[in-house]
């Protein structure tokens, strides 16, 4: 593993196997009546949100007090960089509290990247969402999702949510993924076409051509326009969230318009395969994306991404903060398992 | 009080035959071969290039107003130490040289400062608002002398205040430098828009957005039988519309930067915003377009940008940084990597796209002239077989902004001469 986790095309499917079988370890510690691993005790983790996002935010916050991890969590709302701190000073300042993991959410696309290049740090940065540019921990979640229930059959063919555990070791070769939506101002979109290509997936992207970034055709997957001709080969159909706003700068006419267009409804639901998921990384937009019918229905996997979403980023501090012990010994269960003293 | 003379004994004039030139004064007094060394002081230039002094068309000395990262003096020992006697400064200051009383007061900087002379650029609207024209005429008959116009750092967009500056300086032979950016089509805009930003998440900058105000501006220029400069060209698009546009026989200019020669989008991949730049990094084949243009003059000159920041304007994450690069003291360098040493230009073709042309297009009579008798004696030596690699700590600037940093350019100034005064000598400032 690498020191940081920046973006999910710094990953190669070796890691990424890596991090989906130890987050299949940390999922059965959330099954014992105590939550907690003794691993992280001493180290300190800092939640730096820049941008408001309570459910990532708490997601890491869990994922590291079940790692015993002191957690510090700062927004910027109300802090020193609403008084004009610079990013650089706010680094300057954690490296001098001992930070050994610093967990970022940041409006500016790369804000990550330069805090784990530039040396004003030297703990551990997690991306947990960079303006438009990526979201690695989302895609681990999502990858996760999928293989619990995609990678788990016998025969190596998809089958439904067979129960935890269901893939570990294995990728994602072959499965059929759509991702709906507005790719263009998505870190979600990035993160999960870079990752779902290198476990083997074969990755469709769909959304109005003007909520597709020019230079998509580079991208390791297909686009379409048309979401009804991809819906009934997809082994997964992933919503992503589209703000109503949009439509004021014209990259759609109407809301209406877009959720016939590009929505997901019962009755599209209808003509996915027998065994296919719906996902939403949320907050959905119902009504908008996403039909409250199929956002609740069997095939939804969203409230089991929320859940998923801890173990991935116990996963990730694990192997990040494991520092010089081996990758092998950190997807070892008999030191992941260990009982609390 | 006695004329001083030196004599330059064996450097290649404009790349070509080694010859001696004499300066007396501020003149140049003979060039010739063997010339008498009595009285003078004698600089061995042996294997050294000899060019008339390189004018820039477009800097930001940033005084008045931030001078935290750089003053016209600083600014113009920077020019000095790139081999420049001459040096067009932008209106976007604080306040905005919109007014006679500004660029007067740039004006005076530049003659106090002794190093490089300092040609103000006035605004072309109140404020670089786009709204309502700037005294362009009492600009004009200021002490300042203006000839050039320009709202760079803002596109003059509303086609009919652009077509009325266009008509309006012909009354006194000035010219329009357009910063070409539609600004609507550039809103968020953080990189050039392709396969790069796609990847990095960054709000893309399309080349249309350049191309569709070039495209306008020409035509506008073309119709009121104006001219029109066009700053900084960074699009295969944009040459081939300029191309175009000479075709007709309009008085259409332009220039090249120096980073648009060399660098690409690749580079913004370091999220390192040294790399971020107005207009931003294009792609292999942009530079590689650019490179053909300037060699068969449909980009007229190769002008810097100078754009000093402070360290801490560039010391953070891409989006909260400001745009642009400095340039002068490298930009001699660069265009011998890019132009001299790929055999697109000769020497005497870089005295003309760095020296006269841009003094023609911007009016600089006693700037770009030939290097021969009576001439003013403005004069750089470029040692061109030199190797370094950029060292941002020497810079003569009051900014490190450079996106060179460790790279290993060709070429140095050795000498630079304005009106026979030594600017630079050895390398360093004189």
């Amino acid at each position: 593993m690498k020191r940081h986790l920046i973006s999910t095309s710094d990953l190669s499917r070796d890691d990424a196997i890596l991090i989906l079988d130890t987050a299949e370890e940390m999922a059965r510690v959330a099954d014992r009546p105590i939550k907690k691993l003794p691993t992280l005790r001493g180290r300190t983790v800092v939640n730096l949100f820049f941008e408001d996002s309570t459910r990532t935010r708490i997601s890491f916050e869990a994922a590291a007090k079940r790692l015993s991890a002191d957690v510090i969590n700062f927004s910027a709302k109300g802090s020193s960089v609403s008084k004009g701190e610079s990013l650089k000073d706010t680094a300057l300042t954690l490296q001098a509290m001992g930070a050994d993991a610093v967990v970022v959410r940041h409006h500016a696309s790369g804000a990550p990247h330069r805090l784990a290049g530039s040396g004003w740090l030297d703990g551990s940065v997690i991306n947990a969402g960079d303006g438009t540019h990526e979201h690695p921990t989302q895609a681990l979640l999502d990858a996760f999702t999928m293989r619990r229930h995609l990678a788990g059959a016998a025969d190596g063919g998809p089958t439904m949510h067979q129960g935890p555990g269901d893939g570990t070791g294995r990728d994602l070769a072959g499965r059929k993924i759509t991702i709906v939506g507005d790719v263009l101002h998505s870190r979600v979109a990035r993160s999960n076409v870079h990752l779902l290509h290198t476990l083997g997936a074969e990755v469709t992207l769909v959304a109005p051509p003007t909520l597709l970034p020019i230079g998509v055709e580079s991208w390791p997957c297909e686009v379409s326009y048309d979401l009804d001709a991809v819906i009934p080969k997809s082994d997964a159909v992933m919503m992503l969230r589209v703000q109503r706003e949009r439509m004021n700068a014209a990259f759609f006419p109407t809301e209406r318009e877009y959720a016939r267009r590009y929505g997901l409804d019962g009755d599209r639901m209808a003509r996915m395969q027998e065994h296919a998921l719906v996902m939403h990384p949320g907050p959905m937009n119902r009504g908008m994306e996403i039909s409250a019918e199929v956002a609740d229905s069997h095939r939804s996997t969203i409230v089991e991404q929320v859940a998923n979403g801890v173990s991935i980023r116990m996963a990730v501090m694990y192997l990040l903060l494991g520092g010089n012990e081996p990758a092998v010994a950190a997807a070892n269960p008999t030191r992941t398992e260990e009982t609390p003293k | 009080m006695s004329t001083s003379k030196i004599l330059i004994r064996g450097a290649k004039v404009l790349g070509g035959d080694v010859q001696d030139v004499l300066i007396e004064g501020e003149r140049i007094a003979e060039v010739g071969t063997g010339l008498s060394a009595d009285g003078a002081q004698v600089i061995e230039a042996d294997g050294q290039i000899l060019l008339p002094g390189l004018v820039d068309l477009h800097t930001h000395l940033r005084e008045p107003g931030r001078e935290d990262s750089e003053t016209v003096l600083t600014g113009t020992r920077a020019a000095a130490k790139g081999g420049f006697t001459a040096v067009h400064a932008m209106a976007n200051t604080f306040p905005v040289a919109d007014t006679a009383g500004v660029v007067e007061q740039v004006w005076r900087l530049g003659k106090e400062s002794g190093y490089c002379d300092v040609q103000p650029v006035g605004a072309v609207t109140v404020g670089l608002e786009g709204k309502q024209l700037a005294e362009l005429g009492a600009m004009h008959d200021s002490a300042a002398g203006v000839v050039v116009f320009s709202d760079d750092g803002k596109c003059v967009d509303d086609a009919v205040i652009m077509r009325r500056a266009l008509e309006y300086v012909k009354a006194f032979d000035g010219v329009i430098a357009q910063h070409a950016q539609e600004p609507r089509l550039t809103e968020g805009a953080q990189m050039n828009e392709g396969i790069v930003s796609a990847e990095l998440g960054l709000g893309g900058w399309p080349a249309v957005a350049e191309e569709s105000i070039i495209s306008r501006d020409v035509l506008l220029a073309a119709h009121v039988g104006s001219r029109v400069h066009i700053c900084h060209l960074s699009t295969a698009g944009s040459v081939e519309i300029v191309r175009w546009a000479k075709s007709k026989g309009w008085n259409v200019t332009a220039e090249v930067t120096p980073h648009h020669l060399l660098l690409t989008d690749e580079l913004v991949r370091s999220y390192n915003p040294v790399y971020k730049v107005n207009p931003p990094l294009r792609t292999e084949k942009d530079v590689m377009a650019l490179r053909e243009a300037l060699a068969d003059g449909t980009i007229d000159c190769v002008a810097t940008d100078h754009a000093p920041h402070p360290h801490e304007d560039k010391d953070c994450e891409w989006g909260a940084a400001a745009m642009g690069m400095v340039g002068l003291e490298t930009a001699l360098s660069v265009v011998q990597q890019t132009m001299v040493e790929t055999g697109m230009l000769d020497w005497a073709a870089v005295a003309d796209r760095m020296s006269f042309r841009p003094a023609e297009i911007g009016r600089l009579g006693g700037h770009g002239r030939p290097v021969a008798a009576g001439e003013p004696a403005n004069i750089v030596l470029v040692d061109p077989a030199y190797r370094g690699n950029v060292d941002p700590t020497g810079f003569a600037s009051r900014s490190r902004n450079t996106p060179y940093e460790g790279r290993e350019l060709p070429g140095r100034v050795t000498h630079t001469f304005l009106r026979g005064h030594a600017t630079v000598s050895g390398g360093e400032l004189a």
